[in-house]
Order: structure tokens, then sequence, then C-alpha cells
């Protein structure tokens, strides 16, 4: 039981840090992910917005997914807003906390995506090159329209022939760039600013059921690993039981069939013991075929 | 059996671990399969089709068997669905439950392999670069030449070396347009993969779920009473050799007391067990003999009870008459040999 006990120690001091880890991986994978994908802009008028913006914001959804998928607590707590009443009474306060902390934690990998794809600046670049004001930059005031818009759809390719040293290029691509970076910067800021706050004023609030959402939620988390724990350890002193029963029913069956005298022997008895009555080839052999084609009942009453 | 009581619930608590660490390691592996191969398009115009396409569909399929092949448990699903019934039902949810948990985990390299393949973009562009829309995309002005030929030249898009079609299209305008649609495509699969697998988790427990724990309950004893079963084998083999060469070890001993008509020595009391240990071999010729005919002679598969002390060696008396005479005659034959 010492054993148990440590184990279940474990796991409640540690189911915390144990999504935190999870957390943290995931916003580490976002990053090499983005670092890791090759960004090819397509430079062609209408596809530039949809690649910008489909890089910028698909991805981040499939982390969030995979930040609810990755979670255990988040089937803990479907599972707990889905069941029956029954003799235990639902604490929607509990199946908040469960949902706004999976939630949290599910949202930092998203936005570990957003804030880098908006420092780096490419991606703003892409969609925005083409919605560009072509009077503000010198190598584009004098075009015509068609011809100005094909070429501020060809801004973000610097390899491009048309754009290879094209000044006006460099202009449009820091002035977006600028942006980009400006607008990453201050959603960090801003989402700094409010976890500070959060945490800092939670306090302030109502203490006490936060307190108990946060032990009851701990405790169905529990509750479900040591359940989990109990049938694996029951299912394997079942399957011992089964075994064993059906070793003996053998041995039962080989001593009716044929007749053998009840053995009396000493020196080699513990190992006789472990026999169980099966010393011949064709008994195994038999016992082998019986336990293939016939299995036993699932009772061991 | 405190031993077998550890390693079983390490196995039982770690065994959806276990099975999580090979697919994880599968899915690296074919990453890592892609990157080490060398992508090399034909850039001709009916291959490049085949050559694109059969470099993102076979592998998938490859791996997916792979994960089938590499998981132990398919063995175990397969003998329990096609093992007699006897005196115990079979449950289909049960097999349902163990062919879902096998397949959702053979899926995964699979899918890493379509959409790191889609998002590299070396097999879209090589299999639909004559798909290219030279209209919209090329230069306006340009020789008009036949369907043939303009297939040809768009063929060998993804072969700058060799591409001849400067004034048709520029090579880099149709490969960043087949890229963007590529990585589209690979962006929208990895939604769709994980949109999917997201539902498929998450609706679980709002429908079926006293009848998902009862199949998980009994796939997971289904796995531990074989592993038990075979455990118990084990043991029993072993005691059964032990007994067996024993047995084997006494005989040898009595006959050949018996042929050199010497009295059974007594080992003085105070030797105690290392005495007894030797089996009453004691010597090197007696040595030699033993060992000559362990392996000329393997005693029967068959252990009778143990032999009285004055050395009666016929264990006719006891066996069971079912037994086969096969046995028996190996029996006779080794005692008339000595």
């Amino acid at each position: 039981m010492d054993r148990f006990r440590m184990i279940f120690q474990y796991f409640q001091s540690n189911s915390e840090s144990v999504m935190n880890g999870i957390c943290g991986l995931l916003a580490l994978a976002s990053v090499k992910m983005y670092t890791s994908f090759d960004f090819s802009c397509p430079c062609l008028p209408q596809y530039n917005m949809a690649y910008g913006l489909g890089i910028m914001f698909v991805p981040p959804i499939i982390l969030f997914l995979c930040g609810l998928i990755l979670n255990r607590q988040s089937l803990v707590m479907l599972e707990e807003w889905r069941r029956p009443p029954g003799r235990r009474k639902k604490d929607l306060a509990v199946i908040r906390y469960m949902c706004s902390s999976i939630m949290q934690r599910a949202m930092v990998a998203p936005v570990v995506w957003i804030i880098v794809t908006l420092l780096d600046g490419k991606c703003l670049i892409c969609a925005l090159s083409g919605s560009m004001d072509p009077e503000k930059f010198v190598g584009f005031a004098n075009v015509s329209t068609e011809q100005v818009q094909q070429l501020l759809a060809k801004v973000p390719c610097k390899d491009d022939e048309l754009m290879r040293n094209s000044s006006s290029r460099k202009a449009v691509s820091r002035y977006l760039r600028c942006w980009s970076q400006a607008l990453g910067w201050s959603i960090l800021l801003v989402l700094i600013i409010t976890a500070f706050l959060a945490r800092w004023l939670r306090p302030c609030f109502d203490q006490t059921t936060l307190l108990q959402a946060r032990h009851w939620s701990n405790y169905i988390d529990i509750e479900q690993k040591i359940f989990e724990e109990t049938c694996c350890e029951h299912s394997r002193l079942f399957a011992h039981k089964c075994i064993l029963h059906f070793f003996e029913s053998m041995r039962q069956e080989i001593k009716l069939h044929s007749f053998s005298l009840p053995r009396q022997g000493e020196g080699a008895e513990g190992e006789e013991d472990l026999l169980q009555g099966i010393t011949d080839q064709d008994q195994v052999n038999k016992l082998l075929k019986t336990w293939y084609c016939e299995k036993p009942p699932l009772d061991v009453s | 059996m405190d031993k077998f009581r550890m390693i079983f619930q390490f196995f039982q608590s770690n065994q959806e671990s276990f099975m999580n660490g090979i697919c994880g390691i599968m899915a690296l592996a074919s990453t890592q399969m892609y990157s080490a191969f060398d992508f090399n398009c034909p850039c001709l115009p009916h291959y490049n089709l085949a050559y694109g396409l059969g470099i993102l569909l076979v592998p998938p399929f490859i791996l997916f068997l792979l994960g089938f092949v590499l998981n132990n448990n398919i063995s175990m699903l397969a003998e329990e669905w096609r093992r007699p019934q006897g005196q115990r039902s079979k449950d289909p949810a049960v097999l349902r439950y163990m062919f879902c948990s096998m397949a959702q985990r053979a899926m995964i390299a699979p899918a890493v392999w379509v959409s790191v393949t889609l998002l590299d973009g070396k097999c879209i562009t090589c299999a639909f670069c004559t798909s290219v829309p030279v209209e919209t995309l090329g230069n306006a002005s340009h020789p008009r030449l036949s369907q043939g030929e303009v297939q040809r030249v768009l063929a060998r898009i993804p072969c700058k070396e060799i591409y001849n079609g400067q004034q048709l299209i520029a090579n880099e305008v149709a490969v960043r347009y087949l890229r963007c649609i590529s990585q589209a495509l690979g962006w929208c699969f990895v939604l769709l993969m994980t949109t999917l697998a997201f539902l498929v988790r998450s609706l679980r427990p709002c429908f079926s779920q006293a009848a998902f724990l009862k199949s998980r309950y009994w796939s997971h004893y289904i796995d531990i009473e074989r592993k038990l079963f075979d455990e118990t084998c084990a043991e029993h083999a072993r005691s059964f050799a032990k007994v067996c060469i024993q047995q084997f070890f006494e005989g040898m001993s009595t006959d050949l007391v018996a042929a050199r008509c010497h009295l059974p020595r007594k080992a003085p009391a105070d030797a105690g067990e290392a005495a007894e240990k030797l089996l009453g071999i004691t010597d090197q010729g007696t040595m030699n003999v033993a060992l000559k005919s362990w392996h000329r002679c393997k005693p029967p598969l068959h252990l009778h009870p143990p032999a009285l002390p004055t050395g009666n060696a016929w264990a006719g008396e006891g066996q069971p008459p079912t037994h086969p005479s096969v046995p028996r005659r190996e029996t006779a034959a080794y005692y008339s040999w000595v």
C-alpha cells in the first residue's frame, strides 16, 4: 500500500504541473513549427490575402484543438458534465472552474503562434501588400491600376525579377513590417497585463468559492485516476483467479480420466505443487488446446 | 508474486503511454523518412502525376500497415476474434474497441507523412504542374504552341535546370502558385484531422460512456489474462523441466549403481546439501555417461512419481492407461540399452 500512496501523492501534487508542462511543450512546438515551416507567399493579387491570413489563423485553431485533446482533464470535465446526477449532485461552479482552466492552458500555444507570426512580419506583409495605397510610395505612384495591383502583390517576393532591387518594394515591406511588429508587441503587452491583473486581483473576489472549486476539481481528477488503478488491480486478480481455476479444473479432469494414485513423494513436493498435476506432454498440449478452444467462463465465485 | 504485480501494474498503467510512445516514434520516423528521401520529379507529361501522387499516397499506406504490425495487440485481437466460443461468450463491443484504438494509433504516422508532404509542396508541384492556368498566370504574348508542346514545357516546371518555358510562364510564378495551393491543402488536411480527433474524443463521454468503460475494462482484462497465462505456463515449464532433469539424473545414477553392482554410497551425515545436489553422480566417468545419454536419448516428457529408494526404476505402476504407447516404448528401450 505504501507504494500506492507514494504514486497517488505524486499524481496529486503534480497533476497541475503535468498540465503546465504539456502547455509549455505545445508552445515550444508552435515556435518550432513556425520556424520550420517554409513560408512562401504566392505573390498573386487574389491569393495573397487568403494565404497570409490563413497562415496566421488556421494553425492557431489546430493548436487550440490539440491543446484540448492532449489535456486529460478535458475528458474528466466532460464526463462530469454529462453524467447522470445519480446520488451525487453536480456542482456547476466546479465544472466552470475546470473549463476555464482548460481553456486558459489551451490558449497559450495559439497565442504564441500569432505573436511570433506578427513579430516576424512575413504573414502581414503577404496579406496586406495588395491593400496598400500606391500614392504613398514613389515607385508605384505613376503606374496604371491593374499593373499596380500586380506589382504590389509581388512585394513579398524579394527574388522576383521585377522586384529584385526595387527601393519601393523595400519601402512597402518595411512599412508593413513595422505595423506588424507594433501590433505583435501591443498584443503581448495587453495579454501580460491582463494575466497580471487577473492573478493579482483574484484574491479580492470570491476566494472561498475558488478554493472550493479547485479542491473539488482536483478531487474528481484523482478519483478518476484511482478508479482506473483499482480496475487494473481488480482485473489482474480476476485473471489470476480465473487461470488458477482453469488449471485446477484441468487437473480434476485429468484425475477423473486417468485414475492415477495420489502421489506421496516428499522431495520434490514444492516443485510438484507448482506443476498442478500436469506432468505430461499430452496433458500440457491438452491444457493449451483447451485454453484456446474453450476459454473458461468469467466467473470466479 | 510481488514482482509480477509491480510489472503488471507498470504495463497496465503504462500500456497506453507505451503505445502512445510507439506512435510518436513512428510519427517522428515518418518525418525523418521524408526528409531523407530524395524526391526526384521525372519532369515528363504523364509520369509526373503518377510519381507525385504515388509518393503522396503509397508510403502512408505502408506506414499504416506497419503501425498494425508493430502493435502487439493485433495478435490478441485476432485470437479473441477467431477463438471458438466455448464457455465464454464473445463481446463484439470489446473487439470493436480494440480494433478502433489500434486503428487510431496506426493512422497517426500516415497522417503526419501526408501533412509534411503537402506542407513541403514538392509532390503537388510535381503532380499538377501541367494543370497550371497558363492564361491567367502566364505571359500574354507568347507564340502559340500545340497542346502537347505546352504540356511538355509545363511538365518541366519542377526541374529548374532544364526549364525552357520562361516566355510561356515564369518558373517562380508557377512554383509559388502550386506551392501555395499545396500548403493550403496541407493546413486544411491537418485542421480536418485535428477536428475529427477532437470530435471523436469529446463526443464519447456525451454518449456511450458506460459502454466505453465496460469495453475498456474487458479489453485490458483479456490482455492481462493472456500475459498472466504466459507467465504461468513459463513457470510450469520451468518446474516441469526441473523435475524431469532431476528424475533423469536419479534414473542415471540408479542404473549405473545397478550396472556396477556398487553399494549405494551413503554420503556422510554432515556433507548435507552439497552431496544431495550431486544427485548420486560423483566421478568423471559417470558424468560423461550422463551427458552422452542426455544427448542421445532424452527422457520422455512424462514425469513419474518419485522413485522408491531401492532403485526400482520401473515406473510402470501408476502410469495412466490412457497414455499413448510411444513414451512407454522409449522408456523400455532406455533401460534395456543400459
